[in-house]
């Protein structure tokens, strides 16, 4: 087993719909939390990541800004990482990750192996 | 831990009318943003930490927390409550003002409040039930624009009206306001409308209507909580929507397919909701005069009442439907005042009721018209009239449901009279 970083992106606008109205939201949350029991119940599940609060800083030569809202059409929403054979069974479980439907992406990453 | 169903949507009416008293009508938008901000926590927390043991407490403390941030960012740029004002200017900790309005009882007031603030005078009935369905249950535009077969925009328009209106107003209604009386009736005016809507509404989404008459109920019964705002009436309109919403669930059978009353499966009817609405009409008898509620709700505790259809007392049910055409002579209520008296009489007088209900042409697009003669035609035996009368109705269908329903009966009615030919 390798571990690979599951990496959320979404745009204000994907945002926005997944929130939609409080029926919307929940719903939008009921999914989430069904598709990380599947991937819990499953062993796929390494590390839950940690939140990360919406409002930051972006930091870069000379200047820092209020974000990543204020700038940002590609939000970051969070990370998790999960234990899967190779890269395609990764990608394989990040394909029915919801926020495919509320317009947002996830990107898989292997973990880099250090030589030892 | 299960997520209750309908939580978000029965919490944003909890926190808009908390926040709204913190941050003053003027600035509902704000108060709907710390919500819409809540739940967006919600929605990055709880798949990574779990769901909380109490998720209403939770979203609670996040719009109770991002309420003081708004309140510090915002302090010269907005004119907030009277209470927050003061402890603005003269320093001190706005922690006890702001816990004050998220206590259990100040939310029960405060909902009372917007619900009477929604109700104002100046917005037309419609716009006051758009409203209570968006601040108070929840519902956004493009929902309840799809339960009163609304274009999406012009909800949106309406919506936007009334909070422009309610804006306008910069303080929520004063429960203690000489208007109180009148505006109560308003209120419950509004409250009626919207459980009609839920009940008998055009829309097919069957879970948005059961929903807007649970909703409806939900809302009645808080101002029933309220002892001034609980008289005789209340508890009759209270009555009402118990003794209704109970029969939902027999509404459409386990194939899906919609149920006359008389067809009801009676076992599948709500027996704690009879109960409350039995209780409430015992209640509301304490006033001086009748009102329409109060015979709208014995009409339907007669119903529940009777183990069946046929053993249903018609005769009761009749003369209250007298009572109720002497208050509210429309043709809807004449229309089932006939089908009492075809099942009390007889489908030939019944019949003739119905061809005797004066403005039946505004009743002529209601597939349930022509349907009502299509039945009693068929009980009567003249299967080629039930046949054109379903077809009618057919045709006037508003919803697959009813589609359905009526093609059923279209289907019946030409195989009976094809035999009979």
């Amino acid at each position: 087993m390798s571990e690979f970083v599951l990496l959320f992106r979404s745009t204000p606008e994907g945002r926005r719909a997944a929130m939609g109205t409080p029926e919307r939201a929940q719903q939008s949350l009921q999914t989430w939390l069904a598709w990380i029991r599947r991937l819990e119940a499953q062993g796929h599940l390494k590390s839950r990541g940690q939140p990360l609060d919406p409002a930051g800083k972006v930091v870069r030569k000379g200047t820092v800004t209020d974000g990543p809202y204020a700038e940002s059409k590609d939000l970051v929403l969070g990370v998790l990482v999960v234990d899967a054979r190779d890269l395609d069974e990764a990608a394989r479980l990040a394909a029915d990750c919801p926020i495919a439907e509320q317009g947002g992406s996830v990107e898989v990453r292997p973990v880099g192996s250090i030589a030892t | 831990m299960e997520i209750e169903d309908h939580l978000f949507r029965r919490e944003a009416g909890h926190l808009v009318a908390a926040l709204t008293r913190i941050f003053g009508l003027g600035n509902l938008t704000l108060a709907e943003d710390v919500v819409q901000d809540a739940f967006c926590r919600a929605l990055e927390v709880w798949p990574i930490r779990g769901v909380p043991d109490n998720p209403a407490a939770w979203l609670m403390a996040t719009a109770r927390h991002r309420a003081i941030d708004v309140i510090r960012r915002e302090r010269t740029a907005r004119t907030f409550a009277p209470d927050v004002v003061r402890v603005l200017e003269h320093g001190g900790t706005l922690d006890p003002v702001i816990d004050e309005a998220f206590a259990g009882a100040a939310i029960r007031d405060e909902q009372l409040r917007m619900m009477f603030s929604c109700c104002h005078p100046r917005l037309a009935e419609d716009a006051q039930i758009a409203l209570v369905l968006n601040v108070l249950c929840g519902f956004g535009a493009s929902e309840i624009a799809a339960a009163f077969l609304v274009g999406r925009a012009a909800m949106e328009k309406r919506i936007a009206r009334g909070k422009h209106a309610l804006a306008s107003e910069g303080r929520l209604f004063d429960l203690a306001d000489a208007d109180f009386t009148t505006r109560l009736a308003s209120v419950r005016r509004a409250l009626y409308l919207l459980f009609s809507e839920g009940y008998h509404g055009a829309s097919g989404e069957t879970t948005v209507r059961a929903d807007l008459c649970a909703d409806a109920l939900r809302l009645a019964r808080l101002l029933g909580e309220y002892p001034p705002a609980a008289t005789p009436e209340t508890d009759a309109l209270v009555a009402l929507m118990c003794l209704h919403a109970a029969r939902l669930p027999a509404r459409v059978d386990e194939a899906g397919d919609l149920q006359t009353l008389i067809e009801h499966d009676r076992s599948r009817w709500d027996r704690a909701l009879v109960e409350e609405g039995l209780a409430r009409l015992e209640r509301s008898a304490a006033g001086s005069h009748v009102t329409a509620w109060h015979l709208e709700a014995a009409i339907a505790a007669a119903h529940a009442a009777a183990r069946s259809a046929a053993a249903t007392d018609w005769m009761l049910i009749v003369s209250l439907y007298d009572r109720l055409f002497a208050i509210t002579p429309s043709p809807v209520v004449a229309l089932n005042r006939a089908i009492a008296i075809g099942q009390r009489d007889g489908p030939e007088r019944g019949l003739e009721a119905l061809d005797a209900i004066a403005d039946r042409a505004r009743i002529e697009h209601y597939p349930f018209y022509p349907a009502a003669r299509g039945e009693m035609a068929l009980r009567a035996g003249d299967r080629r009239a039930a046949y054109a009368h379903f077809s009618a109705a057919l045709a006037l269908a508003r919803n697959g449901a009813e589609r359905q329903f009526l093609a059923r009966r279209v289907a019946a009615s030409r195989s009976n009279h094809k035999e009979q030919s």
